[in-house]
């Protein structure tokens, strides 16, 4: 009754805020706020309960996420995350494309972390054909691997330090991800959604100086990391914001079906690398780390501890690495035209054009039948996962025995961790929400596929 | 409008109506029909699941087909692409039921399993075939039993499967009778094994008990496979849309679904689907 005598009242005054239309419902009056100054609105009349829309345009949101937070006061008491905004139905696509082209969507969808999606898209592609790929390509692809995975959480440190106002951690963590991915670009043409692993091995292998590049940057990597731990590990207000914030202990990570960082600051060593190795992980060796106090700060410590690990293994692989294929030997799989760049960095070179066209007819026939129709899959399902930055990475593919999937599945870790963005928040403070998104690292392009 | 581009189907085709790979037309149906194809009929279906002795011990039952029979190659006639099978058929793709012993760890985990179920007084005909292929073991469960089975799988200690990985559907084509299926990916951190769940149903009647109270974390998965395939999960806290805006009509990852098709709104414009825009050739 007294609401709604205040908002007549507040619609006949002359001094009606044009930045705060009101209408009636069933729960009261309901303001609009666009803008304006929040006192004129907020009077003694009303309790102080909001429901406030945060995103899906709002740089603190980590990309396209919405949420919907009702707060009272400074305290939130409900949140709820809204999703879809970044649709693109990959996996759906996926039905309408050989398995070969498969990998240039799958590569899109965790936008930072490509190189997981198409290695763990074409291990389960291997395992659904039967075959394995060459030494050099599972070494190459643990390598691109850990360089992606050293990119990934350097974004994600550096949009988690924006969003917490450390502009200073965004800059340098961006500056090191560009060397990131110059490094990419130049093992694989791209610096993202390389589509570079193929079922059945590497697109092709990695140019001459490969070594020197990679050794490189490790050099350089071994020097910049440090600066996380003296720019922000122990700085005073960025513990402050992180500490005992965004909590989450094991048995709700596990009932969440959260992984990777979140579950293993909760305390669990629970890595595929280590506990279900493929790609011959089991041959590296590194840490998995992990702590137990189950805050954002705790999985801050576990990104900047992996980045070393992963450095480590780069290291191993460039070690590991010896000449042979970067594809299989299975001319059903294999394009028999191996591609072989030309000196201008583009297309076939001559002589491998002459030659496919003038001695090898049926090798270009057999080029064109593969490309268009693709090889065939035996029928069957499979679930593949790997340990992307962000947790499981699963996917599940189903075959019909046809050249196209039936079902390419993605089991996103970005997906099932935003799940436990309400556990995290609820109870804590509106600012404190900020920081439990930033410490999920959800990407957008993962959750919404 | 315009010709055929890439994928696209003409304007009166739904871009990729039935998926090339497996697509055929009536009269090649109709004749596989009449050769005695092995696409099961729903009546045979019918006949396997009132057929109640099997169990995680002996897994020797059919299930339903997972896969449609397939053929044709250059007489494509609706999407004009090249990936068909020329003359070529092919029976619908059917899991093998495995046969004991199983091989590895599955002997043990299918007497723990089974024993478990007794203890739970959930009858054993509760798991319909086991299948065991590329070192993955599938386990096909009546869906009236599914919560229970999970429970079982989550809190008996020799089982223990702790974490449910992840919770999908599968459409597998409009002439396979319970054409979908919901996968569940079950992980078990103890034993560090994983195992498949997987549960058929008729569009019909698209009904599967929700998983949400047992695996908290299968909220949104359930409400994915909802929003992509229409499948409802009864007793599931609020089974809304995820992907989709809510109001939305049909379900995208059907097969009868078309990619592409749907206009692009925009306010005070709309652009036409990617097949029916000018084409360049």
């Amino acid at each position: 009754m007294s609401t709604r005598d205040a908002s007549a009242q507040r619609a006949s005054a002359p001094g009606h805020d044009a930045y705060a239309p009101a209408r009636e419902t069933t729960e009261g009056t309901v303001f609009t706020v666009t803008g304006g100054d929040w006192d004129t609105l907020i009077d003694s009349e009303h309790d102080d309960r909001v429901v406030i829309n945060m995103g899906p345009q709002h740089p603190s949101t980590h990309g396209v996420l919405r949420l919907v937070l009702e707060l009272e006061g400074e305290s939130v008491t409900q949140a709820r995350s809204v999703i879809g905004y970044l649709h693109t139905g990959i996996e759906k696509n996926c039905e309408y494309r050989t398995w070969t082209q498969g990998v240039t969507f799958v590569t899109r969808a965790d936008y930072l972390a490509p190189l997981f999606n198409e290695a763990a898209y074409c291990l389960g592609v291997e395992r659904l054909l039967g075959i394995e790929a060459p030494r050099r390509a599972q070494v190459g692809r643990v390598l691109l691997m850990e360089l992606n995975r050293i990119g990934s959480h350097l974004v994600c440190i550096a949009t988690g330090g924006m969003e917490l106002g450390a502009l200073t951690g965004m800059t340098a963590g961006f500056r090191e991800r560009e060397e990131v991915l110059h490094l990419l670009e130049y093992l694989t043409g791209l610096r993202m959604n390389h589509a570079f692993v193929r079922p059945g091995g590497l697109a092709q292998d990695f140019p001459e100086d490969w070594k020197e590049k990679v050794t490189d940057f490790i050099k350089l990597m071994r020097k910049r990391l440090p600066d996380y731990d003296n720019l922000l590990t122990g700085q005073p207000i960025w513990k402050q914001r992180l500490q005992g914030v965004g909590y989450l202990p094991l048995d709700g990570c596990l009932a969440l079906g959260a992984t990777g960082p979140i579950l293993r600051s909760a305390g669990l060593p629970w890595d595929l690398r280590k506990v279900e190795p493929y790609l011959g992980y089991e041959e590296y060796d590194f840490e998995v780390p992990t702590a137990t106090e189950a805050d954002c700060y705790a999985r801050y410590v576990l990104r900047v501890a992996e980045m070393h690990e992963s450095l480590k293994i780069v290291e191993q692989a460039v070690a590991k690495m010896e000449p042979g294929p970067v594809m299989v030997e299975d001319r059903k799989v294999a394009w028999p035209a191996q591609l072989s760049i030309g000196a201008d960095g583009m297309g076939n070179t001559l002589e491998h054009v002459r030659k496919i066209m003038s001695q090898s007819m049926e090798s270009l026939i057999h080029h064109f039948k593969l490309v268009t129709e693709g090889f065939r899959v035996p029928a069957g399902q499979v679930y593949s996962a790997v340990e992307s930055p962000r947790g499981e990475l699963g996917y599940h593919l189903v075959s019909d025995g046809g050249t196209r999937p039936v079902r390419v599945h993605l089991r996103e870790p970005s997906f099932v961790n935003l799940q436990t963005m309400p556990a995290m928040c609820e109870g804590g403070m509106v600012a404190d929400v900020i920081a439990a998104v930033a410490s999920i690292d959800p990407v957008m392009g993962g959750v919404d596929r | 409008m315009s010709e055929p581009t890439g994928t696209s189907g003409n304007g009166q085709q739904p871009t990729g109506g039935p998926q090339s790979s497996a697509e055929r037309s009536g009269a090649a149906e109709r004749e596989h029909r009449e050769r005695g194809g092995q696409t099961a009929e729903p009546g045979e279906v019918e006949q396997i699941a009132g057929n109640g002795g099997t169990t995680p011990e002996r897994g020797t039952r059919l299930a339903a087909p997972a896969g449609r029979a397939r053929s044709g190659m250059f007489g494509v006639d609706d999407t004009g692409d090249t990936s068909g099978f020329g003359g070529l058929r092919l029976p619908a793709y059917i899991p093998a039921p495995a046969e004991r012993p199983f091989g590895g760890w599955y002997d043990d985990f299918a007497d723990d399993f089974a024993e478990a179920l007794d203890e739970r007084d959930i009858p054993r005909s509760a798991i319909q075939q086991v299948t065991i292929d590329r070192g993955e073991i599938t386990f096909y469960v009546q869906r009236e039993r599914i919560r229970d089975v999970c429970r079982t799988l989550r809190d008996e200690e020799t089982l223990r499967f702790e974490l449910c990985s992840s919770v999908s559907g599968v459409d597998y084509g409009e002439d396979v009778p319970q054409r979908l299926h919901v996968t569940y990916h079950l992980l078990s951190m103890t034993y560090r094994r994983r195992i498949r769940l997987e549960v058929a149903v008729d569009v019909d009647d698209p009904h599967v008990p929700s998983v949400v109270e047992v695996y908290p974390t299968a909220d949104w998965q359930e409400r994915e496979t909802w929003d992509m395939f229409g499948v409802i999960f009864d007793d599931h806290p609020a089974l809304t849309r995820i992907l989709m805006p809510d109001d939305w009509d049909g379900h995208p990852q059907r097969k009868d679904y078309p990619l592409g098709g749907i206009p692009v709104e925009y306010k005070g414009a709309e652009i036409p689907p990617p097949d029916e825009r000018r084409a360049y050739s």
